[in-house]
């Protein structure tokens, strides 16, 4: 290659890439992640002193501690990426609901249901195995640290749940209907985990972020094999119209980012 | 065992004791010592888990995610410190199901602090100082109780305990000196748990107007309890009067002096009424703690009931394989 023509190709690289790299995609993508984490880890908290027994208040206090570990770690970075001054508290304290990205399975109130909270969790923990087990391999390097720590804990969410689905699907008649109703219910929830039209596809070439899209189908193995092993059948119910991604949220997400949000903004300012 | 044997183990208990030795689960113990275990530590178990109730109502509004965190950490410590409580207990023989059961029906008692409500923020900062804080005067001389199980689970509980104490008090130090606002929110919460932290040691034991009764005698012949109701709250103000001072806050009691003579500082009269109606189930919050404790057991059946079915059925399976 000739000195002038490999003038020619740099210059025609710049011209195609811009030459501020498009921090948007990217914070859109971190706060995604990041608001599945918190507002899991919002709902998880609430089962901590109200759990079918002692040793499930400690093991929800810690797959809740994880996923809040996720956010705050995320969440950090998604201020940086955008490089407005917003910390994590900013970001999850004095964001509007339209801002949030969120799924609507992590969100809606899980109406003290054991069964409903167990299905939800299989549902996340397989998807986000899924997800950072892929992403630990990210070309962003802060998303990939991320993700190698995420990756383990959430295999052990995931192995809780299972557990707990593969008890009550195989436990009492009573724990079986439960379980299988709770699967009904957060079944319809699921197919906006693997919605890619959040994600810029630009992203995924780079290398930077993992295609949703193709996480639906070794999500959906996993969960088939693990209720087959429970006696549970594979729900039959379509998708919910949701747009979590988009920041159109379920009507309880308001009451949700009510509670969290009121004291921190009743005090603008402060520290804490 | 005849009677000469037993004569003779009993004797070898109180050797023990007298050694300030530690009495293991399977040595020979008198009735009474073993009772008065089983109550104390399932009672103590209960406060570990109701207490989760009052700092567990905050998780959901905490203000920063910092602070949401170590509540969380905290309140699952909690529960971790009722679990090794209740295994204390069983090797006893109690039974946990058992000892909740006495909870549920109120014919176990837990400790009355955690009938007071938590209205704002800063209660998380003043439980924590004030309410650990107290828990571990009460409990450091229990790591040296004689019955062993007891003393180690003790020894894990206070250690949690003292970063529960350091937490509160960085959370109230946080707020006084933070805005207005803060500073008057945390102000408040020490008013309010000031006086329930010191009824925390039980009615007064000394002097003329120790309360009639008790098991204090009893428990200190065995080596169970250390020191005094009235010795452990004195120890208590000493050591929280200067932290206050450090925090900036008012203790709300104008009779708090150091008394010179003593090498300790006096403190006012408790309003032990109000301690004995809380007892009694009319504090402000008695029933609704006991409500959702029972509701979240009750909710729960159906869980531990189907964990129970599916051991069940795994045990047959490995037993038929064995079998074949
Ligand atoms: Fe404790
Ligand atoms: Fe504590």
């Amino acid at each position: 290659m000739s000195g002038a023509s490999a003038k020619l190709s740099d210059a025609s690289r710049s011209a195609a890439a811009p030459s501020e790299p498009d921090t948007s995609a990217l914070f859109g993508y971190v706060v995604a992640l990041a608001d599945d984490a918190l507002i899991s880890a919002q709902r998880m908290g609430e089962w901590i002193a109200a759990s079918p027994q002692l040793e499930e208040d400690v093991a929800m206090g810690n797959i809740a501690l994880d996923q809040l570990g996720q956010a705050r770690a995320l969440l950090t970075y998604a201020g940086e990426v955008e490089g407005a001054g917003r910390d994590e508290d900013a970001l999850a304290y004095f964001r509007d609901e339209r801002d949030f990205r969120n799924v609507h399975l992590v969100e809606r109130d899980q109406r003290s249901d054991f069964g409903v909270s167990m299905a939800r969790l299989l549902f996340l923990s397989v998807y986000q195995h899924e997800l950072y087990s892929r992403l630990q391999h990210s070309t962003d390097e802060t998303l990939a640290a991320v993700a190698a720590k995420a990756v383990k804990e959430v295999d052990y969410h995931r192995d809780h749940a299972m557990m707990w689905v593969l008890r009550l699907g195989d436990g009492t008649q009573e724990s079986h209907r439960r379980m299988q109703s709770g699967l009904e219910a957060e079944w319809p929830f699921t197919e906006e985990l693997f919605d890619d039209t959040h994600v810029d596809a630009v992203l995924v070439e780079a290398g930077v972020a993992v295609d949703p899209g193709a996480l639906r189908d070794p999500w959906h193995k996993r969960v088939a094999e693990v209720l087959a092993q429970a006696t549970l059948a594979l729900p039959e119910v379509p998708p919910a119209v949701t747009g979590g991604r988009r920041g159109i949220h379920s009507e309880q997400m308001g009451y949700l980012l009510a509670e969290m949000q009121h004291l921190a903004r009743s005090h603008p300012g402060a520290t804490w | 065992m005849d009677e000469q044997d037993e004569q003779r183990e009993l004797a070898r208990f109180q050797s023990i004791i007298d050694d300030d030795g530690r009495i293991e689960p399977r040595d020979v113990m008198p009735e009474g010592y073993r009772k008065t275990l089983i109550r104390q530590m399932a009672q103590h178990a209960h406060s570990e888990i109701i207490g989760m109730q009052p700092e567990g109502n905050w998780i959901s509004r905490a203000p920063s995610l910092r602070r949401k965190a170590i509540l969380m950490a905290k309140v699952q410590d909690e529960a971790g410190h009722g679990l090794y409580l209740y295994a204390a207990a069983e090797t006893l023989g109690a039974d946990r199901g058992e000892l909740l059961d006495l909870l549920h029906t109120g014919r176990q008692k837990y400790s009355s602090i955690f009938n007071y409500p938590t209205l704002t923020w800063a209660d998380m900062g003043a439980i924590g100082w004030l309410v650990d804080g107290a828990a571990i005067v009460n409990q450091v001389p229990l790591c040296r109780c004689s019955y062993g199980p007891y003393a180690r689970a003790m020894v894990r509980v206070c250690k949690e305990e003292s970063f529960h104490q350091r937490q509160g008090f960085e959370i109230l130090h946080t707020l006084s000196h933070g805005t207005e606002a803060q500073h008057a929110m945390a102000q408040d919460a020490v008013d309010r748990w000031w006086w329930p932290s010191l009824m925390m040691f039980g009615p007064r034991d000394t002097g003329a107007d120790a309360a009639p009764g008790g098991h204090t005698e009893q428990s200190m012949a065995w080596g169970i309890k250390r020191f005094s109701n009235d010795e452990l709250r004195q120890r208590f103000v000493d050591m929280t009067v200067p932290q206050a001072e450090a925090l900036g806050l008012t203790l709300p009691d104008p009779d708090l002096r150091w008394n010179e003579q003593r090498g300790s500082y006096d403190f006012g009269e408790i309003d032990f009424a109000e301690l004995f109606e809380v007892i009694k189930g009319n504090g402000p919050c008695n029933r609704q703690r006991l409500e959702h404790r029972v509701r979240a057991h009750q909710d729960g059946a159906w869980v531990r009931e189907a964990a129970d079915a599916y051991a069940a059925k795994r045990a047959a399976d490995r037993t038929a394989q064995g079998a074949a």
